[in-house]
C-alpha cells in the first residue's frame, strides 16, 4: 500500500483508539492488587500496544519476509541476553 | 561517464535498501536499550520489594499523560507519511510540525517529572531503582529530542519542495525512527510506572 487511502486513515484512526484505550486499561489494572498477575498483564497488554505500532504504524503488516527477519531477531537476541543473564544471576 | 548500473538506480530498489538500513540501526537500538532493560530485569528480581516500595513515589498521572502523548504524536506520524503518499507535502509539514511540538510537550512533562523528584530527594543514586528510572527516562528522552531535530530537518526539506508522492523516503524512514521511539515507552511505563 504505497498510496495513501481513506481506508488506510480510518485504520489508523482505529489503532490510535485502541492503543489508548489499552493504555487507559493498563493504567486501572495496576491499581488493583493481583500480585504477579499484575506483571504478567502489563506486559501483555504492552506487548498488544508495541505490536499494533509495529504491524500498522511501521506498516510490519504489508513489509516483505525480509524487513520481518530485520525486524524479529534483535527481539530473538534481547530475549537470549535477558534469559543468558538471568540464568546466571538467578542460580548463582 | 555512464553512472553504475546496480540495482540503486532504481527508485524502488533504492527506498526498499534504505528501509533495511532503518531496520539495522533499530536493531542496534533494540539491544541499547535492551542492556537497561537486562540490568531492570535482573535488579528486579533480586530487590522485588525495594521495586515495589519505590515505584510508587513516581507521577503515575503524568506517566500517563505522556503516554497518551507520545501515541498521538506516533498518529500524527503516520499521518504525515500517508500525506506524502498522497503528494501533499504542505500537509505533511502540519504533521510532521505537530509531532514536533507533541514531541516537546512530552519533554516538557518529564522535566516537570524530574523537577519534582528532585525535590523529594530522588536521584540517580537514591538507590537502583531510581538508577535505573533515571538512565531509562533520560535515555529515552534524548531518543525524544534527537527525533523532534530529524522531524524538524523532514519539515525543512518539504519546504524546499523536495519531497513528493514519488519520493517519500526521508519522511517514511523518520517516521519509523518516531515510532520505535514509542516502542520503547510502550514497555517503560509499565515497568517503571505501573509494576515497579
Amino acid at each position: 500500500m504505497r498510496h495513501g487511502t481513506t481506508g488506510a486513515r480510518r485504520t489508523y484512526f482505529a489503532v490510535y483508539a485502541a492503543l489508548v484505550a489499552l493504555t487507559v486499561i493498563t493504567v486501572l489494572v495496576s491499581y488493583v492488587h493481583l500480585g504477579m498477575m499484575n506483571v504478567v498483564v502489563a506486559l501483555l497488554i504492552a506487548s498488544g500496544k508495541a505490536s499494533l505500532v509495529a504491524l500498522f504504524f511501521m506498516h510490519l503488516k504489508e513489509e516483505s519476509r525480509l524487513v520481518w527477519g530485520f525486524a524479529l531477531v534483535p527481539i530473538f537476541f534481547l530475549t537470549l541476553i535477558i534469559l543468558g543473564t538471568l540464568s546466571d544471576t538467578l542460580l548463582r | 561517464m555512464s553512472a553504475p548500473q546496480d540495482g540503486h538506480n532504481d527508485p524502488a530498489v533504492a527506498f526498499e535498501a534504505a528501509k533495511l538500513g532503518v531496520w539495522t540501526f533499530l536493531a542496534t537500538e533494540v539491544l541499547l536499550f535492551g542492556a537497561l532493560f537486562t540490568a531492570y530485569t535482573v535488579y528486579r528480581a533480586k530487590f522485588p520489594e525495594l521495586f515495589q516500595a519505590e515505584h510508587l513515589k513516581l507521577n503515575r498521572i503524568l506517566g500517563t499523560l505522556n503516554t497518551v502523548v507520545l501515541l498521538t504524536s506516533s498518529l500524527t506520524v503516520v499521518l504525515g507519511v500517508d500525506a506524502i503518499r498522497r503528494g501533499k507535502a504542505r500537509l505533511l509539514q502540519l504533521y510532521y510540525g505537530a509531532t514536533v511540538l507533541l514531541g516537546g510537550a512530552f519533554l516538557c512533562v518529564k522535566y516537570i517529572e524530574w523537577t519534582e523528584e528532585f525535590h523529594h530527594g530522588l536521584f540517580p543514586d537514591t538507590n537502583i531503582f531510581f538508577s535505573l528510572y533515571f538512565m531509562m527516562t533520560g535515555l529515552h528522552g534524548i531518543h525524544v529530542f534527537l527525533g523532534m531535530c530529524v522531524l524538524t530537518y523532514v519539515v525543512v526539506l518539504a519546504g524546499r519542495g523536495r519531497l513528493s508522492a514519488d519520493y517519500t523516503t526521508p519522511v517514511e524512514m523518520s517516521g519509523l525512527y518516531w515510532h520505535f521511539v514509542d516502542l520503547v515507552w510502550i514497555y517503560l511505563l509499565p515497568l517503571l510506572y505501573l509494576i515497579g
